[in-house]
């Protein structure tokens, strides 16, 4: 399984998500600092679920980061986040 | 790596408003790094900026003290703001010219 998947999955996983994308937009990276050949290096999720309402910004963003603590160590070398709550616009 | 942490701490405290990123303000080595100081300068504020890739104990250590797996990190006036996506969004929303502003940091309206 690839990092992409691997990601979807275990966020899937831990917080059910209303809405979930993950975006390899390691391309856009070639040549930069992190860039590994075949990509997988760089990613954007955008996650929206009901575990996140009432709490921070920097609270939400470490529940990701702790889900993917493993994945942020050894295989990702940037990870942008978008989390919200449902009906958050 | 208590010490790192005592100069972080330290280095928190005696700063307004820091920045640990990845190069320095004038040669950034990562876009995120970069988008944090844009939005700083943006605003006018001063900040003190520590370049983690020179200091692999220092690159480690921030994320410890803060709990925060990346880099760059906020800091205003001793609290942890967040990384770049936060205070993107943060800046977009006005909220991060509030949050300076009650803590009683200057900006300058661009």
């Amino acid at each position: 399984m690839g990092i992409t998947d691997t990601i979807r999955t275990k966020l899937t996983d831990v917080f059910a998500p209303d809405h979930l994308e993950v975006i390899d937009d390691s391309a856009r990276h070639e040549g930069h600092a992190g860039h590994r050949p075949g990509g997988e290096t760089h990613f954007i999720v955008k996650i929206v679920a009901a575990e996140f309402a009432g709490l921070s910004r920097v609270e939400r963003q470490r529940r990701v980061y702790a889900v993917l603590a493993h994945e942020l160590r050894a295989h990702i070398h940037a990870l942008q986040v978008e989390v919200k709550a449902p009906g958050e616009p | 790596m208590p010490n790192v942490h005592d100069q972080i701490a330290e280095a928190i405290a005696a700063n307004d408003v820091v920045v640990y990123m990845k190069g320095t303000p004038v040669f950034p080595q990562c876009g995120f790094s970069a988008a944090v100081v844009d939005v700083l300068t943006r605003l006018g504020v001063k900040f003190k900026a520590f370049d983690v890739l020179a200091d692999a104990d220092l690159r480690q250590g921030i994320k410890e003290f803060a709990n925060w797996p990346t880099i760059p990190q906020l800091y205003v006036k001793g609290e942890f703001i967040g990384g770049c996506d936060i205070v993107r969004e943060m800046y977009a929303s006005g909220e991060l010219k509030e949050l300076l502003a009650e803590k009683g940091v200057a900006t300058v309206d661009a």
